[in-house]
C-alpha cells in the first residue's frame, strides 16, 4: 500500500464526505428548526437527479441541468412542506415518520409513472471528465475534485447564511425557541417554508451532481439518506457545522475502512476470509463510529439538545 | 343403471380436470432499485402466457421490494390463500434462499427465471426447484473462459458481498487460469466505487472482472470510464443487459460480457420473440425477459403434457423440458439446471440504441459444478 495510494483513497473519502454534507445539512436544519423528520429527503435527492438527467437529455447543457435540479428539487420541497408537512410540526415524531415514509413511497412510484423503472443516462460534462495528474503523480479524476471544491463553497455559503444573515439569525433563534421568535413577528411559517426548500435544493443539487456518476434510478436516495441520518447524530442535530465535521469523518471511514480492514485481516487470516470478513465489519464501521460518539458525547458533537 | 352413473361422475370428473386452472405466484421485484429486471421478466413471462392463448394459467403477480422478508410472507399468503400451484419470479438470490426451501418443502413447484444460489444447486436441490436461467456461476465462468482465450494474465475481481456475488468471484477463479491480482467484495447496493478503482490502480493486474448487477454495474462502468484506468473489462452480461446499456451510455462500448442468450441467437422462436416483444412492449428485450418467457413456456409444455394434481408427472413433463426456447436447444441437467451454451457478446451501438452483438461461444454445453452434490 503506497502513499499515493493512499492520498488517492483520503481525496475519495473526501469528496463521499462533502456530498454526504449536501443531504445532511437539509435534513439537519430541517430537523433542528422544525423538530420535524424528514424520511423523504432521499427523494429529493432523487427528484434533482432525475430533473437533472432529463434537462441535460433534453438541452445537453449539464449547468441548466444543476438549475433544473436545484429549481425541481426546492419546488418539489415547498409544496411538500404546504401540502404534506405542516400539518405534521405539531404532531408525534412518529407520525411524522409515518407520513414522510408515505412520501417516498409516493415520490419513487411517481417518478416511476413519469420516466419509467429503467435508470436514466446523466453523464458528467466533457470540460469535466477524465483524469488530472495532480503534484506527485497522482491521476484523479477531475469531476471528483470539481465536487470536493463544489461541496467546500456550499459550506462556506451556509456558515455564512447562518451566522452573518438576518435569515440565519432567525433560523438558529426558530431552533433555540420558536415561540418567542414568533412572537418578535417573525413570519414562522414563512421561515419553515424557506428553510425546508433550502433543503430540499441542498438534496437535489447533491442527486444531480452525484448521479454523473451513478446510477440516476427510482429509489436512488434512501441508502445515501441513511448516512444522512448518521452523520446529523455524530454531527449534534440541528448543528451545521456538526453535518459538516460528520460528514467528513463519515466519508473517510467508510472509504477508509472498505480499504484498511481486508488488508489488517489479511495479516493473520488468509486473503479469502480477510476479504469477506474485512468487508463485512467494514460495512459496520459508519456505525461503530457513531456509537462511539455517542457514548463519548450523547447529544453529538455540536449538538445542544439529545 | 349404477355403472352408468358411475361412468357420467368419472367423466365429469376428467373433463374438470382437465379444465382445471392452473394458478402461478409470481413474486418479482417491481419497485424500487431492482425493479427493472422484474419488469422485464414478468414481461416475457406474460407475453408466452398471452402467446399461448390458454385461459386456464391465471398468473398472481406481487412486488417483494427486494425485501426478503416480504418475500417470504408474499410466498406464505400465495401458498395458504391464494393456494397456487407453482411459484416463480424471484431476481435475487437472498431472496430465492429464503423462498425456495419452504415452497419446495409443502410440495409446490418453484421455477426460477433468475436466481441460481450455488446452495440450490448442490446439496440444497429439490426435485420441485427447477431453474430455467442458469447456476449462479455460469455466466461467470464463461467470462473466465474467455478471459483465457483473451490472453488476460492477472485480473483484479469484485462482486458484492452477498450470496451471488461470492458465486460469481467462485465462478470466474474456477475457470481463469491466470493469477488473481486483487480480490475486492463490495457492499451490495454500493454506488461509489473511487476506492475500488483507487486499488486497481494500484495493482499489476491487466484485466478487470466485475460483478455488479443493476445500477451498481452503471455507476462503476461510469466511474471507470472516467478514471483514467485502461484496462481491458469483462464481466457477465447483468451490466449489459438492455435495460441498463442505455442508462450507461458510452462507457459501456465495446466491452465484453458472456450470457446464455443475445437477441440475435439466430433461431426462429428468439426471433419471433424479439421481434413480439418489442412490439407489445415497445423496447428491445433483456436476457431477464428471455429468462421470463423461457420460464412462461417451460409451464406451458408442462401443463400441455401432465396434470398438475399428478406431481410425479407434472415433474417429469417439467423435466423433459419440451418447449422452443429463446436459447435454441434447451435441457435440464440432473439437478435440474440448464445444460447449455454461454456465448462473448460485446457492446455496441445500433443507431441511437447500445446494445450487444454475439461474438462468439465461450463455454458449449456447460453444466455446473454442483450437480453432482446433488442427490435426488
Amino acid at each position: 500500500m503506497t502513499t499515493l495510494l493512499i492520498i488517492e483513497q483520503v481525496l475519495n473519502g473526501l469528496q463521499f464526505g462533502v456530498m454526504l454534507f449536501l443531504m445532511a445539512a437539509g435534513l439537519t436544519l430541517i430537523f433542528g428548526v422544525m423538530g420535524l423528520i424528514n424520511l423523504a429527503h432521499g427523494s429529493l435527492y432523487m427528484v434533482g437527479a432525475f430533473a437533472a438527467a432529463w434537462v441535460a437529455g433534453a438541452t445537453g447543457s449539464f449547468l441548466l441541468a444543476l438549475g433544473a435540479a436545484l429549481a425541481a428539487a426546492a419546488v418539489a420541497g415547498v409544496l411538500v412542506e404546504m401540502l404534506v408537512i405542516r400539518r405534521l410540526y405539531r404532531a408525534a415524531h412518529l407520525d411524522q415518520v409515518l407520513a414522510t415514509f408515505a412520501l417516498i413511497l409516493i415520490f419513487s412510484e411517481g417518478t416511476r409513472w413519469v420516466f419509467g423503472s429503467f435508470p436514466l443516462f446523466l453523464d458528467i460534462p466533457d470540460a469535466l471528465s477524465g483524469p488530472v495528474s495532480l503534484p506527485g503523480g497522482i491521476q484523479y479524476p477531475l469531476y471528483r475534485l470539481t465536487l470536493i471544491g463544489i461541496g467546500l463553497v456550499v459550506a462556506l455559503f451556509l456558515w455564512w447564511l447562518t451566522a452573518r444573515t438576518r435569515i440565519g439569525i432567525q433560523i438558529r433563534a426558530g431552533e433555540n425557541d420558536r415561540e418567542m421568535i414568533a412572537a418578535l413577528g417573525v413570519d414562522i411559517s414563512k421561515l419553515y417554508t424557506l428553510v425546508f426548500a433550502l433543503g430540499a435544493a441542498l438534496a437535489g443539487l447533491a442527486g444531480a451532481l452525484v448521479g454523473a456518476i451513478q446510477s440516476v434510478q427510482v429509489g436512488m436516495g434512501e441508502p445515501v439518506l441513511i448516512l444522512a441520518f448518521v452523520v446529523i447524530v455524530i454531527g449534534g442535530i440541528g448543528s451545521i457545522r456538526g453535518a459538516f465535521i460528520g460528514a467528513i469523518l463519515v466519508g473517510l471511514t467508510d472509504t477508509l475502512g472498505g480499504i484498511f480492514l481486508p488488508e489488517l485481516f489479511k495479516l493473520f487470516m488468509e486473503p479469502g476470509a480477510a476479504t469477506q470478513t474485512g468487508s463485512a465489519l467494514a460495512s459496520m464501521s459508519v456505525y461503530i463510529l457513531m456509537s462511539a460518539v455517542l457514548i463519548w458525547r450523547p447529544t453529538g458533537l455540536f449538538g445542544a439538545r439529545a | 343403471m349404477k355403472s352408468l352413473l358411475m361412468a357420467t361422475a368419472a367423466a365429469t370428473l376428467l373433463a374438470s380436470a382437465a379444465m382445471a386452472e392452473v394458478k402461478v405466484g409470481m413474486i418479482t421485484t417491481l419497485s424500487g432499485g431492482g425493479a427493472g429486471l422484474g419488469i422485464d421478466v414478468r414481461d416475457g413471462f406474460m407475453l408466452a402466457v398471452k402467446q399461448s392463448g390458454r385461459d386456464d394459467i391465471e398468473v398472481v403477480i406481487e412486488d417483494d421490494q427486494r425485501k426478503p422478508d416480504i418475500a417470504v410472507q408474499l410466498a406464505d399468503k400465495m401458498i395458504q390463500s391464494e393456494k397456487v400451484d407453482v411459484l416463480t419470479g424471484i431476481i435475487w438470490s437472498n431472496l430465492a434462499m429464503a423462498v425456495v426451501p419452504s415452497v419446495t418443502a409443502q410440495g409446490k413447484f418453484y421455477l426460477s427465471p433468475n436466481a441460481g444460489p450455488s446452495a440450490l444447486a448442490g446439496k440444497g436441490c429439490h426435485p420441485n426447484y427447477f431453474n430455467v436461467a442458469w447456476q449462479n456461476d455460469n455466466l461467470h465462468e464463461a467470462a473466465g473462459a474467455y478471459a483465457n482465450t483473451a490472453d488476460f494474465g492477472k485480473s483484479f475481481i469484485l462482486a458484492p458481498n452477498y450470496p451471488a456475488g461470492k458465486d460469481a468471484l467462485t465462478g470466474y477463479k474456477r475457470f481463469f487460469e491466470g493469477d488473481i491480482s486483487g480480490e475486492i467484495y463490495t457492499q451490495l447496493g454500493q454506488t461509489d466505487y473511487a476506492a475500488e478503482i483507487a486499488q486497481i490502480r494500484a495493482s499489476d493486474a491487466d484485466s478487470v472482472f466485475f460483478f455488479l448487477p443493476g445500477g451498481m454495474g452503471i455507476s462503476f462502468l461510469k466511474q471507470y470510464a472516467d478514471s483514467g484506468v485502461d484496462l481491458p473489462v469483462v464481466g457477465p452480461a447483468f451490466s449489459f443487459d438492455q435495460g441498463i446499456l442505455q442508462a450507461v451510455g458510452d462507457a459501456a462500448l465495446g466491452v465484453v460480457n458472456t450470457s446464455q442468450w443475445n437477441k440475435d441467437i439466430d433461431n426462429a422462436t428468439n426471433a419471433a420473440f424479439v421481434a413480439s416483444f418489442e412490439a407489445e412492449y415497445g423496447r428491445l428485450p433483456s436476457l431477464y425477459a428471455s429468462q421470463g418467457f423461457d420460464t412462461a413456456n417451460l409451464l406451458i409444455s408442462a401443463i400441455g403434457a401432465a396434470d398438475i394434481s399428478d406431481a410425479d408427472a407434472f415433474r417429469e413433463a417439467l423435466r423433459a423440458a419440451n418447449f422452443d426456447s429463446t436459447r435454441g436447444a434447451f435441457a435440464f441437467g440432473p439437478n435440474h439446471h440448464p445444460v447449455q451454451t454461454i456465448y462473448a457478446r460485446e457492446v455496441v451501438k445500433e443507431g441511437d440504441v447500445f446494445t450487444n452483438k454475439l461474438l462468439g461461444t465461450a463455454l458449449e454445453n456447460h453444466s455446473d459444478a454442483y450437480a453432482a452434490d446433488c442427490k435426488m
